[in-house]
């Protein structure tokens, strides 16, 4: 996989495939983004188990934090790292430990360890890095389109009606609409820099 | 399978828009409401918390002004943008997010005359200082800065004498600076100049003109590039620190490389309140969707009839980036190889007098202050939008006594030229 750039239906395919994910560094505090993206992806049916040793013994949105992987104690189809990128091997050394294996594994925004990657996808896990899974689904829905964000998404095709209230789908028709390169170059920059 | 990146003109019909999920509508509908039920108590917590993405009141945000502001993103390569009710509210907008009182930014001397008002004299009033640089010099942009810039300004082609700038050269001192560019690239459209290629970090547009296009709508946006660190220093409070409006949340840390916008949005147009009207908006879409074809004409248009004027014996000098002999020529073949816009100065050997008359006996250019309409217009910005700078700022910014504007519109050639010669020639 080309971790520089991925193909709208491969994030796609992941999202809509996944059922339960594991967010590993979620937090408790209502305003920091692990917990803005948790909730969201929760509300949108997925499966969320907060991961975070700091934290056991608390909730998040009602659910128990689990302190390890190997702590969840069923299958998840995806593990999302809400840690920096020199924090990232140690997890999927975790997750490569856990039976069954997760599908995905998937670094949030900012985060990339490509030796981590090649672990995982040698072990026949599908990876994402450097995204985040909220953003992604709001703009593969088009949701994300409603704060004036270019979803890079172009579409003729009726959407599904929204679900449940004013959510959209992300089961829409779509292909690439154009692309923020400035915006990816410099993001690239700064990886290298720090 | 990549996906393709589709051209200019497929992203000027189709950006942001696909048809209604409800009602299939194939043009974006007019959403004409103030604002949005919510789905439950929860929901309406999130939307007001910044957790979820929704619309919760025409203020903050619409759906028919999110096509725009995603529309006018794509055309642009930005991340994210935001629609306002003027390019002068674009300009407040930003401005908001980047300084607190006491502040500067340094702006290029050439700039439309609304715009150098506002710097200088309301912008004063905020405690926003204005430090002016001059655009064909650019040592005099890094002698302005000092440890309160906050900003550079400048206008990709400038008005009224349609001189281009060095973006790029620009973009190098800000870089040093370790402040963004903001370029207005409302006299260009994307069409022309994509600034954020060239090093922008923000762009605005008065709407109103050729993206609009049609005289119809005063509107502006706000286009966030996504490439500027608002964290690194703590130069930026608003994007990098904890807001007690939203609870703590810091905008930059939540948002990543759209959170300028989003600062815009929530802090800016929230606040301040210049929202833009929904029908504008639509109207403005519409314009949009047909931009590469008319601005094409437009600078088509625009270099037949400088070339015109640079050969009439009543003319004594023409100011068009367009025309080989100008001194921005090299700038435009660099930065605007299509053309070179179509709003330029000429000067008349007969000075403010034979301006005047001008003015008075051309039957198709109208005689009124905008630019970037369909029709052809004409005006003498020393006595009208450049009439409050005093007389050696109008000199330096290309509105001198002697000096005629004209925005060219998409009529056929011959038949301005056929205006301007009966004009001039009587």
């Amino acid at each position: 996989m080309n971790h520089d750039a991925y193909p709208d239906n491969y994030i796609r395919g992941i999202l809509n495939s996944v059922k339960s994910i594991a967010m590993v560094g979620a937090s408790p505090v209502n305003v920091r983004p692990s917990y803005f993206a948790f909730k969201y992806l929760a509300q949108r049916g997925y499966d969320m188990i907060p991961v975070n040793p700091g934290h056991v013994g608390k909730e998040l949105i009602g659910k128990p934090f689990v302190a390890s992987l190997a702590d969840i104690g069923r299958p998840v189809d995806m593990i999302d790292i809400f840690r920096n990128s020199s924090h990232i091997m140690p997890v999927v050394e975790e997750a490569l430990a856990l039976d069954p294996l997760p599908k995905v594994i998937w670094m949030q925004l900012g985060a990339r360890d490509d030796a981590a990657a090649e672990k995982a996808e040698a072990a026949g896990i599908k990876v994402v890095m450097n995204r985040c899974p909220k953003i992604e689904y709001g703009r593969l829905s088009s949701e994300i389109s409603w704060m004036g964000v270019n979803s890079r998404t172009l579409s003729s095709k009726r959407p599904p009606a929204p679900t449940q209230g004013m959510q959209l789908s992300l089961n829409r028709t779509s292909v690439g609409g154009g692309h923020t390169a400035a915006a990816d170059r410099a993001a690239k920059n700064k990886t290298e820099q720090s | 399978m990549s996906d393709r990146l589709p051209g200019f003109s497929t992203l000027a019909v189709h950006a942001g828009a696909q048809p209604d999920p409800t009602t299939g509508a194939r043009a974006t509908p007019i959403y004409q409401t103030t604002s949005f039920v919510f789905n439950d108590a929860d929901h309406a917590a999130s939307l007001f918390g910044l957790q979820s993405f929704g619309n919760i009141y025409t203020r903050i945000g619409n759906p028919t002004n999110a096509v725009l502001e995603e529309r006018v993103a794509a055309l642009e390569g930005g991340t994210a943008a935001l629609a306002v009710a003027s390019g002068h509210a674009a300009q407040v907008v930003v401005m908001q997010q980047l300084l607190q009182p006491g502040d500067e930014f340094v702006a290029a001397r050439k700039l439309y005359g609304g715009s150098i008002n506002q710097f200088s004299q309301s912008f004063k009033s905020f405690g926003w200082n204005v430090v002016w640089a001059d655009p064909d010099d650019i040592a005099s942009f890094e002698r302005a800065v000092t440890p309160r810039t906050k900003a550079i300004f400048v206008e990709s082609i400038a008005n009224p004498g349609g001189s281009i700038t060095d973006i790029e050269a620009i973009s190098t001192v800000a870089r040093k600076a370790g402040v963004p560019l903001i370029v207005d690239n409302t006299l260009a459209t994307p069409y022309l100049i994509k600034p954020i290629d060239h090093g922008a970090d923000i762009v605005v547009h008065s709407l109103t003109k050729f993206l609009g296009g049609h005289g119809n709508s005063i509107g502006g946006v706000i286009v966030d590039a996504g490439t500027f660190d608002w964290s690194k220093d703590g130069k930026y409070p608003m994007l990098s620190e904890p807001r007690p409006e939203y609870h703590g949340i810091k905008l930059h840390e939540t948002f990543g490389n759209f959170a300028f916008a989003i600062a815009c949005r929530v802090l800016g147009l929230r606040d301040l309140g210049p929202a833009l009207s929904p029908f504008n908006a639509f109207l403005i879409l519409t314009g949009i969707e047909t931009l590469p074809l008319r601005m094409q004409k437009h600078c088509d248009n625009a270099k037949a009839i400088a070339e015109f004027l640079s050969g009439h014996s009543a003319v004594a000098s023409v100011s068009y980036a367009g025309l080989a002999s100008d001194k921005y020529n090299q700038l435009a073949r660099k930065y605007s190889p299509k053309g070179a816009g179509a709003v330029f100065t000429f000067s008349l050997k007969g000075g403010y007098d034979a301006g005047v008359s001008l003015v008075s006996k051309l039957t198709l250019f109208s005689h009124l202050a905008n630019v970037g309409d369909t029709r052809s217009l004409v005006i003498h910005p020393a006595s009208t939008t450049h009439s409050q700078l005093d007389d050696a700022a109008k000199v330096r910014s290309g509105a001198g006594p002697d000096v005629v504007r004209l925005s060219i519109g998409i009529e056929d050639k011959e038949d301005l030229i056929a205006d301007l010669e009966q004009a001039l020639g009587a």
